[in-house]
């Protein structure tokens, strides 16, 4: 019998013909990823006792997730961070104002097909994109791997979303795995590592992918995995790190359950407040009032994402009383987007522009919703309270279907808007 | 073996209403983030707590970030345990890695409703709930040796301890 995606890169790690589902793997990552968080990862790693960090260059520190600093506190963490980082010999340090984390790390070229990846934030399954098989951890664990480069992982099993036909205009990657979750639920891959295929994902760009491999989180995976392709590697040739080699799942690789898409048949989708898995088409809530749009974030802040919401943007204007926040998610996507006219467009249309990195998305500061207020965003989570208020609601969607409904000041079905010039 | 009492919730408790974001980036000692804990699922647990308290809940607990001041919280609020039907991977492991001790009891937890007495017996991987038993699977020797030693950091700092001398 083959072996999955999964096993394949474990037992590789592992120095092992194969490994079973189950099996518990001893390994080292080839990347650790930490955010705002390395300032009590750093305080954690001293209780160890440990002077110097094991293997600095296989350390990536990314601020985001409250930059630029909004509190002294948060400006505290982050000095801490920088004076860390300089100490221990972390050259792949990036500032306030690069990105977020799961853009910065494709872009740079440290997520590559068949390397290892843990980080310390959930949305690390995004890699899965590139073919990389990465997975989330906490915060205890990236200081032990500070000391010890260690790790243990336990060898997930597979789920196939086998997605056939082609997705209609207006209708994304987004929807497709929002559909996904809302049909197998917030659990429903629990553990498992879910490999994407067939023409639908085939026919994606690497930026599309991404979604789908961010949101595998919100199903309960460990990791997401598109197989890498042309596309791949022509996104990766001026960016790759180091050299790689791609890990492809055996053709008779055993799964725990393959699930049949046909994308052809899919349109746009929204999840509903409190939970990712609350999820409805378009239609049975159009019309819901909204008080803020939330375009961007890891999930859906790249260049494909702000030419979307463009199209639905160009020329109008938002609705009276519709906050609208643009939050790229680096500054080579804003760099481009200022080149191709977008940033114009939205801020025309009378949305605000954010620096690149996390913003209101969790709830930190920059955009946060008081009680009652509705908010539709692009981004991965609605948990209650998380944008603010616990008493505030956040619907989940597309960038078509966000800058459809903050023209329209009501959610939007994106089929039925009438769109600006086309970006 | 510990005994407690419970305070029982649903499925898809995620980490936002265990520990919210606002506070994740706020230095906080863990008795400072247990005042928090389940703020927005739960206002009455901060106050109500008692040291050997038992959680139990249902599929998919702690689902969402990765913070793990989630476990962290709940360990420093003095819960003895969590009983769930299954976790969320990360919060598992963050459990783990804190010392809090986490019991998978797949064939379900509706027969427990809070202010309950449970039982665990770590040993034999039995769940007591008036008077009837319910079995769950023993921890991975990699794992439980974590546990043992009271979380990852103690773990580590033993392991490094050990192949110094």
């Amino acid at each position: 019998m083959g072996q999955t995606f999964a096993q394949k890169v474990l037992a590789k790690k592992a120095g092992l013909p194969r490994v079973d589902v189950g099996q518990i793997v001893d390994v080292e990552p080839d990347v650790c990823l930490s955010h705002d968080n390395t300032a009590a990862i750093a305080k954690t790693f001293a209780k160890i006792g440990v002077e110097r960090v094991k293997n600095p260059e296989r350390f990536v520190i990314v601020l985001d997730h409250t930059v630029p600093a909004s509190t002294e506190e948060y400006a505290k963490g982050h000095k801490e961070i920088r004076e860390f980082v300089a100490k221990q010999k972390i050259e792949a340090f990036y500032d306030v104002g690069v990105g977020v984390c799961h853009q910065v790390l494709p872009e740079m070229g440290f997520a590559l097909p068949g390397r290892l990846i843990v980080g310390s934030d959930s949305h690390t399954t995004a890699y899965g994109a590139l073919g990389a098989f990465s997975a989330g951890v906490g915060r205890s664990e990236m200081a032990a791997l500070y000391a010890t480069s260690r790790i243990w992982l336990k060898t997930p099993a597979s789920f196939k979303v086998d997605v056939r036909g082609k997705l209609k205009d207006s209708v994304t990657s987004k929807d497709l795995v929002l559909k996904i979750i809302g049909d197998i639920g917030a659990d429903g891959a629990l553990y498992k590592s879910v490999e994407y295929a067939g023409e639908a994902i085939e026919a994606m760009s690497v930026a599309s992918r991404l979604v789908l491999c961010n949101m595998a989180i919100e199903m309960g995976a460990k990791n997401g995995y598109c197989a890498p392709d042309k596309k791949t590697f022509a996104f990766l040739e001026p960016r790759a790190q180091t050299t790689y080699t791609p890990v492809y799942p055996d053709p008779d690789a055993e799964y725990e359950k393959v699930l049949a898409y046909d994308a052809a048949k899919l349109g746009p989708q929204v999840a509903k407040p409190h939970t990712v898995d609350n999820v409805v088409p378009v239609e049975d809530v159009e019309g819901t009032k909204i008080d803020q749009a939330l375009l961007g974030t890891c999930t859906n802040g790249r260049l494909e994402d702000l030419h979307a919401a463009a199209r639905y943007l160009e020329g109008k204007k938002l609705a009276k009383g519709v906050r609208m926040i643009v939050l790229p998610a680096s500054r080579e996507i804003l760099l481009d987007a200022l080149r191709e006219g977008l940033v114009d467009i939205f801020l025309r249309a009378g949305a605000m522009l954010l620096n690149p990195g996390c913003g209101p998305c969790l709830g930190a500061h920059e955009g946060v919703l008081a009680a009652g207020e509705v908010c539709i965003s692009t981004a991965n989570r609605n948990f209650q309270g998380r944008m603010g208020s616990s008493e505030a609601s956040t619907y989940l969607a597309s960038p078509a279907t966000v800058a459809a409904s903050a023209v329209a000041g009501v959610i939007t079905d994106p089929r039925k808007a009438v769109r600006g010039g086309g970006a | 073996m510990i005994e407690g009492k419970v305070w029982k919730y649903g499925d898809d408790v995620n980490t936002d209403v265990i520990f919210a974001g606002k506070y994740t980036y706020k230095p906080m000692t863990p008795a400072e983030m247990a005042e928090h804990a389940f703020e927005d699922l739960d206002p009455t647990f901060a106050k109500g707590v008692r040291p050997g308290d038992i959680i139990v809940a249902g599929a998919n607990f702690g689902c969402g970030s990765s913070r793990e001041q989630a476990a962290t919280c709940v360990k420093a609020s003095g819960v003895a345990a969590v009983i769930a039907v299954s976790f969320s991977r990360i919060f598992f492991r963050n459990a783990i890695n804190e010392g809090l001790p986490v019991v998978e009891l797949a064939s379900g937890t509706s027969m427990i409703a809070k202010n309950d007495t449970v039982k665990i017996d770590f040993d034999r991987g039995v769940v007591t709930h008036k008077g009837k038993e319910y079995r769950f699977p023993a921890l991975p020797k990699e794992v439980l040796a974590i546990l043992n030693d009271g979380g990852l950091i103690p773990h580590v700092k033993k392991a490094l301890a050990t192949t110094k001398s």
